[in-house]
């Protein structure tokens, strides 16, 4: 994209070429902060949810939900300082194949410590049993 | 890359691996088997987004795909865990298992 703006700055004028300025670097650098950070945020955010909360479900909830959104973000992240159309699809594909099986880990994992007896801890609440769900 | 990016990527691989780190800590000291699971699954998401970072700050494209297959095993292995742990065993036919599982027990 860089390349197509220089040609075109190159073509038009000289004297708007020393003045030229990489706007397509700067998006893609403020971008690549931006989502760099929300996505470090959410991984944080996960595992201090994994380290402090009191309940396995509870951190099964933190781990899984923000792993999912700030591997996004960080993948798209990179993503904005690619430069080749290979890279590109490569990290799409990491973001892709994450997307899908993060969740279905986490189901897993849940649906195995449900069956295998570990309750929740609900206070005055009582948890459903796997045959009320399916009815 | 500007070195000024190059940088803040350090920064940010350094935060992931404080990240895994803490997480190392819920590894050691969960209190079930579920909760040293989910901290090894969410370390092994982490080492692939630690990987991609890695690869665009040495500025080595070929980590990607090193961390694409670390993505697709890191499942596999915790499902794998998982039927291990559930029935002992992992050459079980899943569907006979769970048939025979609710035959008997119910």
């Amino acid at each position: 994209m860089s390349l197509i703006f220089a040609a075109a700055a190159d073509a038009s004028e000289a004297a708007k070429a020393a003045s030229y300025v990489d706007w397509w670097g700067v998006i893609s650098n403020i971008g690549t902060v931006m989502s760099m950070l929300a996505g470090l945020f959410f991984i944080m955010a996960g595992t201090i949810g994994v380290l402090r909360l009191p309940d396995f479900y509870t951190r099964l909830h933190a781990a899984g939900m923000t792993d999912t959104l700030g591997a996004e973000l960080i993948l798209l992240a990179l993503i904005f300082q690619c430069d080749n159309l290979q890279m590109v699809l490569k990290l799409l594909l990491v973001a892709f194949f994450l997307l899908v099986t993060s969740p279905t880990a986490t189901h897993a994992v849940a649906h195995a410590a449900y069956r295998a007896g570990l309750r929740p801890l609900l206070g005055e609440y009582r948890a459903p049993t796997l045959d009320e769900d399916a009815s | 890359m500007s070195p000024v990016m190059g940088y803040f990527m350090l920064g940010s691989a350094l935060f992931i691996i404080v990240s895994m780190a803490l997480m190392l800590g819920r590894l050691l000291g969960g209190p079930t088997l579920y909760d040293r699971l989910l901290a090894v699954n969410s370390f092994g998401t982490k080492t692939v987004l630690f990987l991609c970072v890695f690869c665009f700050i040495i500025g080595r494209p070929d980590g990607v795909d090193i961390a694409l297959l670390y993505a697709l095993m890191n499942f596999i292995a915790t499902i794998a865990v998982l039927k291990f742990f559930n029935y002992r065993a992992l050459d079980v036919d899943l569907t006979q298992a769970d048939e025979a599982e609710r035959g008997g027990a119910r």
